[in-house]
């Protein structure tokens, strides 16, 4: 029997290192006919900002080589519609619910996280700083040391919960971004967020998306992804969790063992709405074959 | 509704220049699923295609636990899926999004549909009381495939752009406008000919679904990446659709 708890601080304790990340799997409902959330150690829900957005304009999506563009930009109903119409559907999962918060000003953060802190079943909110689809705020915050110290302190104040920030790949160094996240109060960083990157139409000579750039993610990006967590692991003292283009358990196996001590999936939902619960079953039978008791053993036990 | 993650065995194949018409066969009972809706399809093996396909259902069969597909050869992916041979597995996520709204016995309906947007008429036609009449259109007669079958279910009216078959022209121009009235228009295709049969639609006052094909990543209403611009805001045409009533929509 292996055990697959990962304890990533501050009450937020997950059956097993397996998330789901945000924007990539809804509220847990959509998913729900494929994948029982009980085998999950967490759900991070729809990125959401204080005020409602009505997102970019069609099309927001481009199929690359292994991947795909999104420059979806937070389309969402806004913090308090979350807390009155979908908290109630789905506080009662049977799995952490993680909010991805996101905003364009220091003051929608705050409020933002206020509003969440008193939500019971919320044990957790992942920042996101480092969204690469809007145009103000989102990814400025996550892409410099003063911004980024900015706006963590500013939430730590009032959040008392585990505060997850989500970094932006889209930097020089991104151990100097993690290291004054982690300084600023940051109980965890997750990464990565999507890499900018663009697709043309060479026939219509015209961009495939409507925002001309976007956020690249998919199996494309696993081994910058890797990189990112491995430098950043070496880096922080706060549990890292990672991301980016895992789209099986072998994958999130790497992950652990660059640094990180959970993963999320992300892009892979779309190719098989099951994969998380697989993966989950799968990092458990590797650890069994290798001798692992427990889970947190693989974490950065990257030989030579 | 259940959603369910599939094998299929392709069971039957039939070709017609650059679409194909793929027959596939579950083990298991299927799903109950409605005329309208969709499946994702998984390409396997197709280095440039990550993505799965949305493809709209064109037939079913329960007893034989079957499924049609009218797939149109128009990139790697669904050249790739065209390619697939007799005793292959198919990957299949269905039944997705929202279907058709049925006619009531006895009322006139009209389908209308454009190249391979066709293909969901076929099951919705079968699935009502009511004898309907489809009105297909193509820029000529090669693009227009299964007429036989559509026949045998319906009044088949036809326009080409060429005239190579049925009235010249685009579907809005054939003379079946002119001469009858129906209650219900339902219709499929590219989006420049849905806007206009919809602009017919709403100047005689007539009650108009169409079906939105969107690109699409996760097809259950996640990604929120096929979004169409609506009176109700930004919608996922998998999730919320891909059948609107034109009501609902700003065209």
């Amino acid at each position: 029997m292996v055990n697959m708890t990962i304890d990533l601080g501050r009450g937020l304790v997950l059956r097993n290192p397996v998330m789901t990340a945000s924007g990539t799997f809804g509220y847990g409902e959509e998913y729900t006919d494929f994948v029982d959330l009980a085998q999950l150690g967490g759900i991070i829900v729809k990125g959401t900002t204080l005020n409602p957005r009505q997102g970019n304009p069609y099309p927001r999506m481009a199929e690359t080589p292994s991947g795909m563009l999104n420059c979806v930009g937070l389309q969402n109903k806004g913090v308090s519609y979350f807390i009155e119409t979908i908290y109630p559907r789905i506080k009662d999962f049977d799995t952490n619910v993680l909010l991805n918060l996101s905003g364009s000003t220091l003051e929608d953060y705050v409020r933002g996280a206020e509003m969440i802190d008193v939500l019971d079943k919320i044990p957790a909110i992942e920042l996101n700083v480092s969204c690469p689809n809007v145009k103000q705020g989102g990814m400025a915050f996550g892409v410099t040391c003063a911004g980024i110290t900015q706006v963590v302190a500013e939430v730590r104040k009032v959040y008392h919960k585990h505060l997850m920030v989500k970094l932006s790949p889209n930097v020089t160094n991104i151990a100097e971004i993690a290291l004054a996240a982690e300084a600023a109060g940051a109980d965890s960083v997750s990464l990565i967020n999507t890499l900018m990157g663009m697709a043309i139409d060479a026939e219509r000579r015209q961009p495939k998306l409507s925002m001309v750039t976007g956020g690249l993610s998919g199996a494309c990006v696993k081994p910058v992804a890797l990189r990112m967590v491995w430098q950043v692991a070496k880096a922080v003292k706060i549990p890292v969790v990672g991301l980016g283009g895992i789209s099986n358990a072998t994958d999130a196996v790497e992950f652990m063992l660059a640094g990180a001590s959970a993963i999320e999936i992300g892009t892979a939902n779309f190719i098989d709405p099951a994969i998380s619960a697989k993966v989950a079953d799968g990092m458990r039978d590797y650890c069994s074959r290798h001798g692992f008791q427990k889970v947190s053993e693989l974490i950065g036990a990257l030989e030579g | 509704m259940m959603k369910q993650i599939a094998d299929f065995t392709l069971v039957g194949k039939e070709c017609y220049g650059t679409s194909v018409l793929l027959r596939l066969r579950e083990e298991q009972p299927l799903p109950e699923i409605v005329p309208g809706q969709f499946v994702q399809v998984r390409v396997d093996d197709s280095p440039n295609t990550y993505l799965r396909r949305p493809i709209s259902i064109h037939d079913v069969d329960p007893a034989n636990h079957e499924i049609s597909l009218l797939v149109q050869m128009v990139g790697e992916g669904t050249r790739h899926l065209g390619a697939a041979n007799v005793g292959d597995r198919l990957n299949l996520v269905l039944p997705l999004g929202n279907g058709y709204t049925l006619p009531t016995k006895g009322e006139r309906v009209l389908l209308v549909g454009g190249g391979i947007g066709i293909a969901p008429l076929y099951y919705l036609a079968k699935s009502m009381d009511a004898k309907p009449t489809f009105l297909l259109g193509g820029k000529k007669a090669s693009d227009l495939v299964r007429l036989d079958a559509y026949s045998s279910i319906g009044e088949t009216l036809i326009t080409t752009e060429d005239g190579s078959l049925g009235e010249k022209g685009m579907v809005t121009m054939h003379s079946v406008w002119q001469q009858r009235q129906f209650d219900k228009i339902y219709v499929c295709g590219p989006k420049r000919m849905m806007m206009a049969v919809a602009d017919i639609a709403r100047a005689n006052n007539v009650w108009c679904e169409v079906s939105l094909e969107h690109m699409m990543a996760c097809g259950l209403g996640a990604c929120l990446c096929c979004v169409e611009d609506t009176v109700e805001g930004n919608l996922c045409v998998c999730k919320e659709g891909p059948v609107f009533n034109t009501r609902r929509l700003k065209w």
